[in-house]
């Protein structure tokens, strides 16, 4: 038996899916390096035995993943990892907009704010900011 | 899409008590169904009426195409309380589901045992809840059914073996590609392990369909005091409680809410199964809630 590289789990108290749980593990695991092209996901079968999920839950998350050009199922051996994602590079490539956002923090800090309202001013921002974007593409 | 089961107006009566009453489902083969809503609710009774052991007193219930009969091989049933014969070792447990089923698969059958490191000899009366259930399963799995039903398996689990009951289930799902139905009352578990649920509560069925659609399709709404009826189309109140400020609505709506002065949440499986229970217990209203597929 090849040994699978990663391993999932999940989070019930997240309010995040199961399946998009696998999916983002799954990309977290590229981003850091952990899963390269060639490696290949653990078999529906091995995931479901192992964190007791639905089966199908499972194959959604592949499928996706697989739509998004990340992996490739091969009939009869698996799923296997087609591409990587990023890696020290883009961890490198975001730093100028890491400073930005630590800059911000701290402008946030200095005018009173505490963690609860920082972190609702963020996710508000952003959803405003996602919905513009959306309507104008709409 | 093939139906694991099938009811029209199913209704069992006890004597003068009715344990189940006018249930009308289509349940979808090919999924992990959970069965959930309260103690005395009908999900036992259902679950019979399904594998043969019961008759219903009104209305129809077809099983894989075809009516209930008790022993089907295509079956596989596991009882609440996961009941075994407490004199019989594994060993003589497994010999007799051999003996009982013409496609009894005992390669299955040793390996599950042999996996769970259980000892063959053991007699089943001195193996612990956990153990018991997954014997249990394994005598239901053995039979390599088409349709798996179980009854409660987990409710006297610990957590660690409740879990492992679930792996064994998962993986047997996964590479045999067979339905469950699963009743529960513990709506974390079937969060995970299914993909479709029928909350029955009061005898009645509540709401039926895809996990997921259901949760993508249930929200919860709050906001200034107001009258549910304002909704308009496309969104049906589940559950409404007001304060003299404040509403609050449990809403399953087709269409999007564009309303802004309603602060829109999504639902967990728990709080959408509640507020289905809750509005069985109330005002007992008449509804038709199943989703048409």
């Amino acid at each position: 038996m090849v040994v699978a590289v990663i391993e999932f789990h999940l989070d019930a108290r997240s309010g995040v899916p199961p399946y998009q749980q696998l999916i983002r593990q799954v990309r977290h695991a590229l981003r850091l390096g952990l899963l390269k092209e060639g490696d290949k996901l653990p078999t529906v079968k091995d995931v479901v035995a192992r964190i007791a999920i639905n089966p199908n839950t499972v194959l959604k998350a592949y499928r996706e993943l697989e739509y998004e050009g990340l992996v490739q199922p091969r009939p009869g051996l698996g799923t296997f990892v087609t591409r990587t994602l990023g890696g020290d590079d883009t961890l490198a490539a975001h730093e100028p907009l890491r400073q930005d956002l630590t800059g911000w923090l701290a402008k946030a800090r200095a005018a009173g704010l505490d963690d609860e309202s920082i972190e609702a001013l963020l996710i508000s921002t952003f959803r405003v900011f996602s919905a513009e974007r959306a309507g104008r593409r709409g | 899409m093939t139906s694991a089961i099938v009811t029209s107006g199913l209704t069992k009566r006890y004597g003068r008590r009715t344990a189940l009453r006018d249930c009308t489902l289509d349940i979808p083969a090919g999924h992990v169904v959970g069965l959930v809503g309260p103690n005395g609710a009908g999900k036992s009774t259902l679950l019979q009426l399904a594998c043969g052991l019961l008759r219903p007193t009104e209305g129809t219930i077809e099983v894989l195409g075809g009516p209930p009969a008790n022993g089907s091989a295509r079956i596989g049933f596991v009882a609440q309380d996961t009941p075994v014969y407490a004199g019989l070792t594994i060993a003589e447990h497994l010999r007799l589901g051999a003996h009982l089923n013409p496609g009894w698969d005992k390669r299955l059958a040793e390996q599950r045992i042999d996996d769970l490191g259980l000892d063959p000899a053991q007699r089943a009366g001195k193996l612990s809840g956990g153990q018991r259930a997954q014997l249990a399963l394994t005598m239901a799995m053995a039979k390599r059914p088409d349709l798996l039903l179980l009854d409660e398996p987990v409710a006297a689990l610990d957590p660690l073996a409740r879990r492992e009951f679930l792996q064994g289930l998962m993986e047997f799902v996964a590479e045999h590609g067979v339905s469950a139905v699963m009743s529960s009352h513990l709506v974390a578990d079937l969060e995970r392990v299914c993909d479709y649920l029928v909350v029955l509560a009061a005898s009645r069925v509540r709401v039926t369909g895809d996990v997921e659609e259901l949760l993508a399709t249930h929200h919860r709404l709050t906001g200034a005091r107001r009258d549910p009826d304002t909704l308009g189309p496309g969104h049906e109140v589940v559950y409404a409680s007001h304060t003299d400020v404040q509403s609050t609505l449990l809403v399953r709506s087709s269409a999007p809410i564009d309303d802004p002065s309603w602060a829109t949440d999504r639902l967990d499986l728990e709080e959408l199964v509640l507020a289905y229970m809750t509005e069985a217990g109330g005002a007992g209203r008449k509804r038709s809630l199943e989703t048409q597929r």
